[in-house]
């Protein structure tokens, strides 16, 4: 009996228990279909925060204060302590010293309230230089950023973000209208592109940004401590260089001896992809561990109604071992059986999962990538499937003897 | 006269086809065993028509089941067209089941999901047969036996005596050396037997070897000789008149 009669008669036999077939397989399309959604998530999510942290600025690195310790001895998380300063931007952005460092955005940040008319909204207004624009990666919707003439003199300027705009102005231009902030009354000159993106819960659109001078000004303070200072090197290559020459200036300026620990810490896009996804990653490896037992429990399924079928139909195989079915004949049409449950089950699996990761994202707000290799694999593991849990019952049916298949009742 | 003694005056029929010698068959079910043949010694030669008959419990489907290389004896020589059954592998009797034996069982056995003519080719396909070939051949063994118009019924669809007409041209089909009949009409009402018996004699007037299983003595009589079977012997072995 050829491989194409093999497959005709097993196809028969799965036809006519359409029902009992398609429960069958079930296990296995319900496994299937969640293994390729959960790695579809777990891709699409990752997919989605790499997308927010090169929407920083592709050449980015971001230098943040380090700890803090107070007279008493307690110590601050990292980003509390108020060791960088306008003078190590400075000293960055000196070409001599860190020649591949190609712009310098030191940023304060405060959250303060701002008043148009009869308005008014809290937001965080950051000072920073007219660098901002570019290393941030942000562009104007309407109105200009701020000049280094305004840069350096303290102007009372100010541009908003989209959403800081909307609040305040609902709707009308606010180029050219004023607001006022602790008093003093700055001029809107521009309006941000919205960024498309919100990372760690923040909105990058709503916000103000002044001059460093105008900031420290508005909250009367002498201290030149700034929160952040981007960095973005000349290009992505060259993205190391900068980070050592930063690094090897810093440790000069803050006078930290070797062995001790700095004060600041650099950071480049890179730790914050890793970072973020090693939450997703975790997440992720959980589901698919879930998602793999439900497809072991749709492949015992499958063995299980196998071995319903052999005692069902012992008859049938006792009348095809009296016509001349050879051992082998049977346990390849029981294997082709369990094979093509197995297939068909995964088919359909995988036909639910690419649905479902088109119908997904539009409900629940995340992105699902459609993993080829997920894809590839799931079908892989299906016929495995099938013809790991079809070998038992099928060698169970070749070993029965004719005579006791065609006399059982 | 011996059984044994009585085939060696026989002078009908070719070679011999059949060669059974001390056929044993013992059951073991926990401490009880059981002997269902006790020692059986026969020769069927090519061509003939035998009729084995015996009570229920007298050994009789043992035997069937034993010719029909569907079980091997505990005991004894069985040579079936010149090849010892008792030395061959599952796989060769399966050869043996295909080639040369055509069954009829009384229960007709016949796959309720499949065509008249599907069920005819189901030998053709362990054969290794071509496909265009099978159906013809099936369809023509259809029409023998008087069903060349129900080709394509399924066996749900066809009486009794259709069905059992089936699969009598499912044994045919492969032209094996014999055809073996377990109780062909216990399960058909009178006319259906009649149609079967006549089917079956012709096969005979072409020439076919045919061992028929039964308990009922007009049945036997349409054989040209009769096997009596007791306690797991042969305790007869009689020529019957050519049946009308």
């Amino acid at each position: 009996m050829n491989t194409a009669e093999t497959l005709r008669t097993a196809l028969e036999a799965v036809r006519s228990h359409r029902m009992r077939s398609i429960l069958t397989m079930l296990g296995i399309v319900i496994g299937i279909a969640s293994v390729i959604l959960t790695v579809g998530f777990g891709q699409g999510a990752r997919a989605q925060v790499q997308e927010q942290i090169s929407a920083l600025g592709s050449n980015l690195l971001i230098i943040s204060p380090g700890s803090s310790t107070d007279d008493s001895g307690s110590r601050g998380g990292f980003g509390s302590a108020t060791t960088l300063t306008l003078e190590d931007a400075d000293a960055i952005a000196d070409s001599d010293v860190v020649p591949d460092a190609d712009a310098v955005a030191p940023t304060t940040s405060t959250s303060t309230s701002l008043v148009a008319g009869e308005t008014n909204w809290t937001t965080s207004v950051v000072g920073t230089t007219t660098s901002w624009l570019d290393v941030r990666t942000r562009t104007l919707a309407s109105g200009r950023f701020f000049t280094q003439a305004e840069a350096d003199s303290g102007a009372d300027v100010v541009v908003l973000g989209p959403d800081t705009a909307s609040e305040l102005f609902s709707g009308t231009s606010p180029v050219g209208e004023e607001v006022t902030v602790g008093g003093r009354t700055l001029t809107v000159i521009g309006v941000l592109e919205s960024s498309g993106s919100s990372s760690s819960g923040t909105s990058e659109d709503d916000v103000a940004v002044v001059p460093v001078s105008t900031a420290l000004a508005l909250t009367g303070s002498t201290s030149t401590s700034v929160s952040t200072i981007y960095v973005e090197a000349a290009s992505a290559d060259l993205l190391s260089a900068a980070y050592q020459e930063i690094d090897a200036l810093l440790t000069t300026r803050h006078g930290i001896e070797s062995g001790d620990d700095a004060d600041y810490s650099i950071s480049t896009q890179d730790s914050l992809v890793e970072t973020a996804s090693s939450t997703n990653e975790t997440l992720s490896v959980l589901l698919t561990g879930v998602a793999a037992i439900s497809l072991l429990v749709g492949g015992i399924g499958v063995m299980n109604i196998m071995l319903v079928s052999v005692t069902e139909r012992i008859r049938e195989i006792g009348l095809r071992k009296a016509l001349g079915a050879t051992p082998s004949a049977i346990g390849k049409q029981f294997l082709a059986e369990a094979s093509i449950l197995g297939l068909a089950g995964g088919l359909l699996g995988i036909a639910i999962g690419v649905v479902g990761s088109w119908v997904l994202p539009a409900i629940i707000d995340q992105p699902v990538t459609l993993s080829l290799a997920a894809t590839a694999g799931a079908l892989g593991v299906s016929l495995a499937l099938g013809v790991g849990f079809g070998v038992y019952p099928a060698t169970r049916a070749a070993r029965l003897t004719p005579i006791d298949a065609l006399r059982s009742e | 006269m011996s059984p044994a003694a009585q085939q060696r005056h026989r002078s009908t029929g070719g070679e011999p086809i059949i060669e059974l010698s001390g056929i044993r068959k013992t059951y073991t079910s926990g401490t009880i065993t059981f002997e269902a043949l006790r020692g059986v010694d026969s020769v069927v030669r090519e061509g003939e028509y035998v009729a084995v008959i015996g009570p229920s419990g007298s050994g009789k489907s043992t035997l069937m089941n034993i010719l029909g290389c569907l079980d091997n004896p505990t005991e004894g020589s069985y040579v079936l067209a010149g090849d010892d059954v008792a030395s061959m592998t599952e796989t060769q009797l399966a050869e043996v089941r295909n080639k040369r034996i055509g069954f009829v069982f009384q229960q007709f056995h016949l796959l309720a999901s499949q065509s008249a003519w599907r069920n005819v080719e189901l030998p053709l396909v362990y054969a290794g047969v071509p496909k265009a070939e099978r159906k013809e051949r099936a369809i023509a063994a259809l029409t023998k036996v008087g069903l060349g118009e129900r080709v394509e019924n399924k066996p749900g669809e066809l009486s009794g005596g259709q069905q059992q007409r089936v699969a009598v041209a499912r044994a045919l089909v492969t032209e094996p050396a014999m055809i073996l009949a377990d109780e062909p009409t216990g399960n058909l009402d009178s006319r259906s037997t009649a149609d079967v018996l006549g089917l079956l004699d012709d096969l005979h007037r072409s020439g076919r070897t045919i061992v028929l299983i039964t308990h009922e003595d007009e049945v036997a009589a349409r054989a040209e000789r009769n096997l009596v079977i007791r306690d797991g012997l042969i305790v007869a072995d009689t020529p019957v008149g050519v049946p009308a």
